[in-house]
C-alpha cells in the first residue's frame, strides 16, 4: 500500500491553489469556537499560524520552550525575505521565483507546493508591512530590495541585518493580539515530549512544564508542529543552542513519515571554529557575498597576513570556477568549493579551515560609509566574536550546519501521514528540495503559517465538528504520559559520569565528519557504527543531577540528545540510500570529472520518506516519485 | 586564566537565595561568557552538584533570552553587548566576577539566574500591535513612508525584550521597553490609528504589573544592549498625554 498520497490538485500550475481553496471544505464560524487546535512552536510559522487560526475563531493553544514566543529562532534570520513583487521591474514574477526555487533545490521538490509558496509570497510582505514591520525603504518612501545568493533579480525585502527578528515581532504582535482576545492561550517554557494519537488521529500532546517539571496532558482536535529544524545535530551550527529534533522525532515514532532527512544545508559564510569550548557558529549573512570577494592564497600553506598577499597571488576561486555567478553561487556550491580548497591545503588561519571574505575592493569603489550602511551591524558582530576589524582585514569564514530541507513528510495540505497532525515551516520537508535558496525560508515559514494552514486545516476539521472536546483522561493520554515519565526516570537512573552536553558535542563531531558536506558509503557506515557506540555509552554513563520535579536543564538536554541519536542514524541511512549527488547532498561517488555534483534523475527523482517500525528494525523506505510537468529538468549549472 | 565566580544560587521562587563562590581555572580568553559558564556547569555536573541555571538560546545577541547581572551591571561592562556576546578577553586573570539575576519585583526569580519576564508579554498583549487581520492588507507600496521615519521605526523596533533596562533602573521602570514599541508603531500611518489608545493601555498594564515610575535617570539607555534611545520615552509621553487629553 502506498502511504503517500500527496493530494496535489489537478489543473494548470498557476490555478491549482485557487481551485483547491475554492473546493476544500469549510468550517462555519459557530463550529470553529468548539474546535481546539494545538500549535507547537512560535517562529514565523507557528506564531503566524496561531494568530491566523485565532482570528478565524478557533480555540488555539500555543507552546514553545523559550520563556516567551518572541524568542523562537526565526528571530536570528538576518538577510531577508523573498517575494515576487517585481518592484524593481527587473523581470521577476511568481513563475520566476518558483523556477529559481525548483532549480535551486536541484529538482527534488514538489512543483505544486513550490509554486504555491511563490504565489503567496507577495501577501506576506503586505501583511508584515501592515503590521508595522520596518522593512528597509528607499528615499521615495517605497520598499527597497536587494539581491540574495543564487538568483539574478532583486526580490529580497529586508530590515537591515535583522529581518527575522522584525518579521517574528510582526507575527508575535498578531499572536499577542489574539492572546489578549482570548482566542489563543500561550504555554511558554514547555517541552513537547510526545504526540498523543487516538484511533489513528492526532488528539493532543504531552508536555513538560520546564519550571515545575510537571508532565501535562493537552488535548485538541488537531495538532500543528512548527518546531523548526534539526541543524543542531552537528552540535555546532548557526541555530540556537536549544533547537532540537525532539518534536519531529516523537511525531515520527508515532507514525509520521520523515522525508529526506539527509538534506541539510551547510551555510558557506559563518565565523569558523576559533576554540575548543565553542558552543555555536555565528552566521555572517550571505548578503555579504554581494560585495565581499572570497579568496585563498594561490600558494599552499601561505602563512602571510592577508593584506601582505599581493593581488596576483590570490585565488578568487568562485569567480574563477563560476564566472556567471561568481561569489553569488548558491550555498551548497559555495560551501563545497570552500571545503575543496581547504582540503587541498589552501585554507587559512591556524586550523587551515577557513577562507577570506574580503571587502577591500568594495570599500575602494563605494566608500567605507556605503559599506557601513549595508553591513555595519554584521561587521560589528564579527569583530566582537573574532576580535579583528573587517574594514581593515578580510573576514575569515567557513561553512557550518544551518538549515534542514528534510523534515516531516506532508501532503499538499501540510498534513503528515498521521491524520490531524500537521507540520509547517522548517519542520516539514516540502518546498526546498535538496537545497534552499537564501531568503526563501522566512517566506515559506510565514506563508505556511499565514496563508496555507488556515485554509487547509479546515478541510480536515470540517469532519470533526461533531467530535466533542478531547478528554485527556483517555487511555492513550495515560499511556503516553507513562512512557514519557519512564523515559525520564530511565535517564535519571543511569547515574554515570558525563553530562548530556558532552555527548551532544561528540555526536556533532561524528555527524560533521561522516555526514557533513561530503559523504561516501564507507564514511556513512562508519558514522552509524560510531553513533551506535556513543548511544550505548550515553545510556550507561550519562549523569543528570537534581530531581525531575523542578526546573532542571540537564533533563531537558538529556532528552534532546536521546532523540538526536535516532535522527542521526536516519540521516546516515537516507544519505546511504541516495547514491546520487543533489543539492546539499554530495556523494563523493557521484561527481563529474570537474568535481561538480552529479545527479541521477533516472534512479533518484523521488522523495525518500522513512517509516519508523521499532527500535530493532530498520526504517522502511517509501518513495514519492517526483514529476515535473511545468519545468524542464536540467543540469543545474552556475558556470 | 584563573577566576573566581560569585554566583547567586536560589533553588526556586520561594527559596531564600545566597551567593556561592566557585573557583574556575583554565579559562580561555577566547571563550564567550556563557561558554565559561558551560565549563563551570560541566565541572559541577561531573562532581554531582546542581549546575547553575541560566537562560540563553541564540547565543548571538538577538533573541534576548540571556540576562545576567555581571559585576553590578546588566549584561556586563561592555556597552551595546548582550551577555552571550561578552567574551572572557575583557576580564583579568585572578578576577572575582559576581553574577546575579535581574532584580525587579515584576521579574521574580525562578531559579538561580533565571527570572520570569512574562510581564513583558502581558504589556505587548495590552496593545503592542496594529490591529490587522491576516489577509486584509493592501499592497505595501500603497502607503509610502519616508525613509527617515522607517529608519526611526527600525531603531525602536530593534529592542530584544531582554529586560536589562528594568534591571538597571532604580525604580524598576519598563518605560524604555514600552516606549520603544509605542514609537515604532507610531512612525507608520497605519499605526497612528490606535496610537493614543495603545500608549494608554500599555502604560496602564505596566503600572498594574508592578513596574515603577520613570524619573528620567537615563540609566536604562546606558545599559540597553541594542542602544534604544530615551528619546522614545519623550515620544511615549506625547502619545500618552494626547490619550489622556482626549479622555
Ligand atoms: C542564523 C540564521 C539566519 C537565517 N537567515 C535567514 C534569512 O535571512 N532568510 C531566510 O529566509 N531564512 C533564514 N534562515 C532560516 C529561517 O530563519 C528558519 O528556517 C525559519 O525561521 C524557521 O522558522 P520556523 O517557524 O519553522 O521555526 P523556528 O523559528 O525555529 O521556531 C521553532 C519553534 O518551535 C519551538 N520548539 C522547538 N522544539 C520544541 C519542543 N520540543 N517543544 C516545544 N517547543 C519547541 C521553539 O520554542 C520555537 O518557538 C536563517 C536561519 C538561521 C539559523
Ligand atoms: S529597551 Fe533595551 S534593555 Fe530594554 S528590553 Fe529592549 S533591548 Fe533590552
Ligand atoms: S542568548 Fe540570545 S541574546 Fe543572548
Amino acid at each position: 500500500m502506498n502511504k503517500l498520497n500527496s493530494k496535489i490538485p489537478d489543473g494548470p500550475l498557476a490555478e491549482k491553489w485557487s481551485k483547491h481553496k475554492a473546493s476544500i471544505k469549510l468550517v462555519n464560524p459557530a463550529n470553529k469556537k468548539r474546535l481546539e487546535i494545538i500549535v507547537v512552536g512560535t517562529g514565523l510559522a507557528g506564531a503566524s499560524a496561531a494568530a491566523s487560526l485565532g482570528e478565524l475563531g478557533y480555540n488555539v493553544k500555543v507552546f514553545c520552550y523559550q520563556d516567551t514566543p518572541r524568542r523562537a529562532h526565526s528571530v536570528a534570520a538576518q538577510g531577508g525575505i523573498n517575494a515576487a513583487k517585481n518592484y524593481k521591474n527587473d523581470g521577476d514574477s511568481v513563475y520566476r521565483l518558483f523556477y529559481d526555487m525548483i532549480k535551486g533545490g536541484d529538482y527534488r521538490a514538489r512543483e505544486a507546493n513550490v509554486y504555491r509558496a511563490a504565489e503567496v509570497s507577495n501577501n506576506i510582505i503586505d501583511q508584515y508591512t501592515a503590521q508595522g514591520v520596518p522593512f528597509a525603504r528607499e528615499y521615495g518612501g517605497l520598499l527597497d530590495n536587494r539581491s540574495f545568493g543564487g538568483v539574478q533579480v532583486s526580490r529580497t525585502f529586508y530590515a537591515k541585518g535583522q529581518t527575522g527578528q522584525q518579521c517574528l515581532l510582526g507575527s508575535y504582535s498578531a499572536l499577542s493580539r489574539q492572546i489578549n482576545k482570548g482566542t489563543c492561550t500561550m504555554y511558554s517554557r514547555r517541552d513537547l515530549l510526545d504526540i498523543v494519537v487516538v484511533d489513528g488521529k492526532a488528539r493532543g500532546i504531552i508536555a513538560r512544564n520546564l519550571i515545575t517539571g510537571e508532565i501535562e496532558r493537552h488535548g485538541a482536535h488537531a495538532v500543528v508542529l512548527a518546531t523548526g529544524g534539526y541543524g543542531t545535530i552537528y552540535y555546532m551550527s548557526t541555530l540556537a543552542v536549544n533547537s532540537n529534533a525532539s518534536a519531529a522525532w516523537k511525531a515520527h515514532k508515532k507514525g509520521a513519515l520523515f522525508a529526506n532527512p539527509s538534506f541539510i544545508q551547510i551555510h558557506p559564510t559563518c565565523i569558523p571554529v576559533l576554540n575548543d569550548y565553542q558552543s555555536k557558529l555565528t552566521l555572517m549573512s550571505e548578503s555579504l557575498r554581494n560585495d565581499g570577494r572570497i579568496w585563498v592564497p594561490k600558494e599552499k600553506g601561505d602563512k602571510r597576513l592577508p593584506n601582505d598577499i599581493p593581488e596576483e597571488e590570490r585565488d578568487y576561486y568562485l569567480e574563477r570556477r563560476y564566472p556567471a555567478f561568481g561569489n553569488l553561487v548558491p550555498r551548497d556550491v559555495a560551501s563545497r568549493a570552500a571545503k575543496e580548497r581547504c582540503d587541498a591545503g589552501y585554507g587559512v588561519g591556524d586550523t587551515g579551515l577557513s577562507v577570506y571574505l574580503d571587502f577591500k575592493d568594495a570599500i575602494k569603489k563605494q566608500g567605507k560609509e556605503a559599506i557601513e550602511a549595508k553591513y555595519g551591524n554584521l561587521f560589528e558582530m564579527y569583530e566582537k566574536i573574532a576580535g579583528t576589524n573587517p574594514y581593515e582585514r578580510p573576514m575569515r569564514i567557513y561553512p557550518a550546519g544551518h538549515y534542514t530541507m528534510g523534515g516531516l513528510w506532508v501532503d499538499y495540505n501540510l498534513m503528515t501521514t498521521v491524520p490531524g497532525l500537521y507540520a509547517i515551516g522548517e519542520a516539514n520537508f516540502s518546498d526546498h528540495g535538496a537545497n534552499r535558496l537564501g531568503a526563501s525560508s522566512l517566506m515559506q515559514t510565514a506563508g505556511d503559517g499565514y496563508f496555507v494552514i488556515p485554509y487547509t486545516i479546515g478541510d480536515y476539521l470540517a469532519d470533526e465538528i461533531r467530535t466533542p472536546k478531547i478528554s485527556t483522561d483517555l487511555p492513550e493520554f495515560e499511556a503516553s504520559e507513562k512512557e514519557v515519565l519512564s523515559q525520564i526516570d530511565k535517564l535519571m537512573a543511569i547515574n554515570g559520569t558525563q553530562p548530556a552536553k558532552s555527548f551532544h558535542k561528540r555526536l556533532g563531531k561524528i555527524m560533521w565528519d561522516h555526514a557533513g558536506m561530503a559523504r561516501n558509503e564507507e564514511g556513512l557506515k562508519e558514522g552509524i557504527k560510531l553513533i551506535n557506540e556513543l548511544e550505548k555509552e550515553f545510556w550507561t554513563d550519562l549523569k543528570i543531577t537534581g530531581t525531575k520535579d523542578e526546573l532542571n536543564q540537564e533533563i531537558e538536554k538529556a532528552g534532546r540528545v536521546a532523540d538526536f541519536f535516532g535522527i542521526a542514524k536516519l540521516i546516515c541511512q537516507d544519505a546511504l540510500n541516495r547514491k546520487e549527488s543533489c543539492g546539499a547532498h554530495f556523494r563523493e561517488e557521484s561527481q563529474t570529472e570537474g568535481g561538480e555534483a552529479k545527479r541521477d534523475d533516472e534512479n533518484y527523482s523521488y522523495v525518500a520518506a522513512w517509516e519508523y517500525i521499532d527500535e530493532n528494525t530498520a526504517q522502511k523506505l517509501h518513495k514519492e516519485e517526483l514529476t515535473f510537468d511545468f519545468v524542464e529538468v536540467k543540469v543545474r549549472s552556475y558556470k | 586564566m584563573n577566576i573566581t565566580l560569585k554566583i547567586w544560587r536560589q533553588k526556586n521562587a520561594k527559596a531564600k537565595g545566597q551567593f556561592v563562590e566557585y573557583p574556575l581555572s583554565d579559562v580561555s580568553p577566547e571563550m564567550s561568557f556563557l561558554e565559561m559558564l558551560d565549563a563551570l556547569n560541566n565541572k559541577l555536573v561531573k562532581e554531582g552538584t546542581d549546575p547553575v541555571a541560566f537562560d540563553n538560546d541564540c547565543r548571538e545577541g538577538i533573541c534576548g533570552m540571556c540576562s545576567l547581572y555581571i559585576n553590578g551591571r546588566a549584561h556586563g561592562q561592555e556597552t551595546r553587548t548582550t551577555t552571550c556576546e561578552l567574551h572572557m578577553r575583557v576580564f583579568k586573570d585572578g578576577e572575582t566576577i559576581s553574577i546575579e539575576p535581574w532584580r525587579s519585583k515584576a521579574f521574580p526569580v525562578v531559579k538561580d539566574l533565571i527570572v520570569d519576564r512574562n510581564a513583558f508579554d502581558k504589556i505587548i498583549q495590552a496593545g503592542g500591535f496594529i490591529s490587522v487581520n491576516t489577509g486584509s492588507a493592501s499592497d505595501s507600496n500603497s502607503i509610502p513612508v519616508s525613509k527617515a521615519k522607517a529608519d526611526d521605526a527600525f531603531d525602536s523596533a530593534s529592542c530584544i525584550g531582554c529586560g536589562a533596562c528594568v534591571a538597571t533602573c532604580k525604580n524598576s521602570s519598563a518605560m524604555l521597553f514600552v516606549s520603544a514599541k509605542v514609537s515604532q508603531l507610531a512612525n507608520f500611518p497605519q499605526g497612528q490609528v490606535e496610537a493614543a489608545k495603545r500608549a494608554k493601555n500599555m502604560v496602564a498594564k505596566m503600572d498594574e504589573l508592578g513596574f515603577g515610575n520613570c524619573t528620567n535617570t537615563g540609566a536604562c539607555e546606558v545599559e540597553c544592549p541594542k542602544g534604544i534611545s530615551i528619546k522614545n520615552i519623550a515620544k511615549l509621553n506625547r502619545e500618552y498625554l494626547s490619550a489622556k487629553l482626549s479622555d
